[in-house]
């Protein structure tokens, strides 16, 4: 690793442990640093250990898979779309998990089996990164895989608002609109060892991508013409989002913003290189949703404020000051 | 050895043939000017040649395995696209990426990159995001991109355009240096007089076929100027080489 990435990656890489250890002191129960490590690592029946390693590990791991999930899927699909407005949800896993879900809410399947949501959700994402690839055909460059993507989602979008539309009663639809906000309230072990696999595959398809996305920064013809598979690098791309966003989404809803905004905030310190930003995005994608899980955790303890929408309030300004910055240098 | 072998290479799009049964060679040593008027099918030619586009007929660099062609041949786009504010040397290096076994350049990767960064003078800007550069500028990062690939064949599209005259002459001056070198070149042009200067041949497309191939003398002669580009131009054999001044229009 050279000097100038390890300024980057080391600070993220400290901030995401501190994090993590964070995440895991705070909680209503109110345990001490002391108590809530020692239960952690030794274990047995009290209840200091059940709450650590029952309702706190969990949390904090699925805030760091998903977290870095998003952070590297959003690099990665702004580095293939070479557009900084791109992210994960584009090409519609996260909107069709959601239908998934939506759907086993509705018809009582979330309830009748614990996984029976999750799994619904992941069902969900397989059909729509099916559609996808179907729509945007074996060829074809960034443009279709866009209109492939939109198109699912607005399918899905559509399809979810019409469960809605046929909730039997009013709690089934606040269930289904709380459920969509995202959260990774009472999420369990069963969780983590369910999303894990597939976000690991999802790790590793899109963990190659690094010299495919830099050669890309000179066009799809320049960089094929430099020896890159753009097939290969499509699907990869596609399927390793497809596994870790829709992975994401089947255990803790949809959470948006990560993906848009870490990649852009971090782009400037890693010299804008699409592999450097990869890693460094992963890192930062925990980083930003350990912080935020901590922060609904804090602001209103006894109101259950859901992640994604912290994500959204915190995302959206961060985001406005973006573009501001862009409009001061482009003029 | 030639370096580019096609025959009776046709692409079609939409039952149009944007270029119809074009046969070439280019052998080593050779700098060949690519002209044509708008829409001739400069572009489509080499795109099919490098194997970008689906056609019919036969392209020795289009037959290599895509790893290999990039080792063998360079190709700098018409779109001079630089997604990334990434430094320039940044960029340069990606040139290096078809000989790189690992993601960390060796000591001739690094030199590669170097004669290339000097030969565009851009040694002074290397740290410079290249997207914040003037569009000359970055027109020059990109041929000294496509310089470090360092490839027995360079194909590039309209590179000059856009490009102050210095440096407009010293590319050219760059690329002749290459084919003395023994390597090839293929560059499509505008510039009928820097063609006629530094090429040592020129093929001339007009209406998807390949009108004209041979000494600039050769095939820049009146009657194909007007017909072809439906131009007059002044013509002298100077001190200095030939000069070509296009001057009217034939309507």
């Amino acid at each position: 690793m050279s000097g100038a990435l390890a300024r980057v990656m080391l600070p993220l890489g400290l901030a995401v442990a501190a994090l993590f250890a964070g995440s895991l002191l705070v909680g209503p129960a109110g345990l001490g640093i002391g108590d809530s490590l020692a239960a952690l690592l030794r274990g047995g029946d009290g209840p200091a250990a059940l709450i650590m390693r029952e309702i706190r590990l969990p949390r904090a791991l699925l805030a760091l898979m998903i977290g870095a999930s998003l952070g590297l899927a959003g690099a990665a699909m702004q580095g293939y779309l070479r557009n900084p407005l791109a992210e994960p949800g584009l090409i519609g896993v996260s909107g069709s998990a959601a239908l998934g879900a939506v759907i086993a809410i509705h018809t009582g399947l979330a309830g009748a089996f614990a996984l029976g949501l999750p799994l619904m959700a992941l069902a969900g994402a397989l059909a729509g990164v099916t559609l996808v690839m179907l729509l945007a055909g074996p060829r074809g460059g960034s443009l279709t895989l866009i209109l492939a993507g939109i198109a699912v989602s607005a399918l899905a979008g559509a399809l979810t608002t019409l469960v809605l539309n046929l909730s039997p009663n009013p709690f089934a639809a606040s269930e289904i609109v709380f459920w969509m906000m995202g959260s990774l309230a009472d999420r369990s072990m069963t969780h983590v060892w369910l999303a894990l696999p597939l976000m690991a595959v999802g790790f590793a398809l899109l963990g190659t991508l690094g010299r495919g996305l830099d050669a890309l920064t000179l066009g799809e013809d320049a960089a094929e013409a430099m020896g890159l598979g753009m097939r290969r690098l499509r699907l990869s791309l596609v399927l390793g989002t497809a596994c870790v966003v829709g992975a994401g989404t089947a255990v803790a809803g949809a959470i948006g913003f990560v993906g848009l905004v870490v990649p852009h905030l971090l782009r400037p310190m890693v010299g804008a290189r699409p592999s450097r930003l990869l890693w460094a995005s992963a890192l930062g994608g925990a980083a930003m949703l350990l912080a935020a899980d901590i922060a609904v955790r804090l602001v209103l303890p006894e109101r259950d404020l859901k992640l994604g929408v912290l994500t959204a309030l915190v995302g959206a300004p961060l985001f406005l000051h973006l573009i501001l910055k862009l409009r001061r240098e482009r003029i | 050895m030639s370096l580019l072998t096609l025959s009776g290479l046709t692409v079609s799009l939409r039952g149009r043939d944007v270029i119809r049964d074009i046969s070439l060679t280019v052998g080593p040593g050779e700098l060949v000017g690519l002209i044509g008027p708008n829409g001739a099918g400069k572009t489509t030619l080499m795109r099919a040649a490098l194997g970008l586009l689906p056609f019919t007929g036969e392209s020795s660099l289009a037959a290599l395995p895509q790893a290999e062609r990039a080792r063998h041949a360079a190709w700098m786009p018409q779109a001079r696209e630089i997604a990334w504010p990434v430094s320039v040397e940044d960029v340069v290096m990606l040139g290096r990426m078809p000989h790189m076994a690992t993601r960390h350049p060796s000591p001739q990767d690094r030199a590669q990159a170097e004669a290339a960064l000097a030969a565009m003078e851009l040694t002074d800007m290397r740290h410079r995001a290249a997207t914040r550069l003037s569009g000359g500028e970055q027109a020059r990062v990109l041929i000294a991109r496509a310089l470090a690939q360092d490839t027995a064949l360079l194909m590039a599209d309209e590179p000059v355009a856009g490009l102050d005259p210095a440096h407009q002459i010293t590319t050219m001056q760059t690329f002749a240096g290459l084919a003395r070198g023994g390597k090839s070149v293929l560059v499509s042009l505008h510039d009928l007089s820097l063609a006629a200067r530094y090429c040592t041949r020129i093929v001339m497309l007009g209406e998807a076929r390949l009108v004209a191939d041979g000494t600039p003398a050769e095939v820049l002669t009146p009657e194909r100027l007007a017909q072809v580009f439906h131009i007059t131009a002044w013509y002298r054999d100077t001190d200095h080489g030939p000069i070509y001044q296009p001057l009217e229009v034939i309507r």
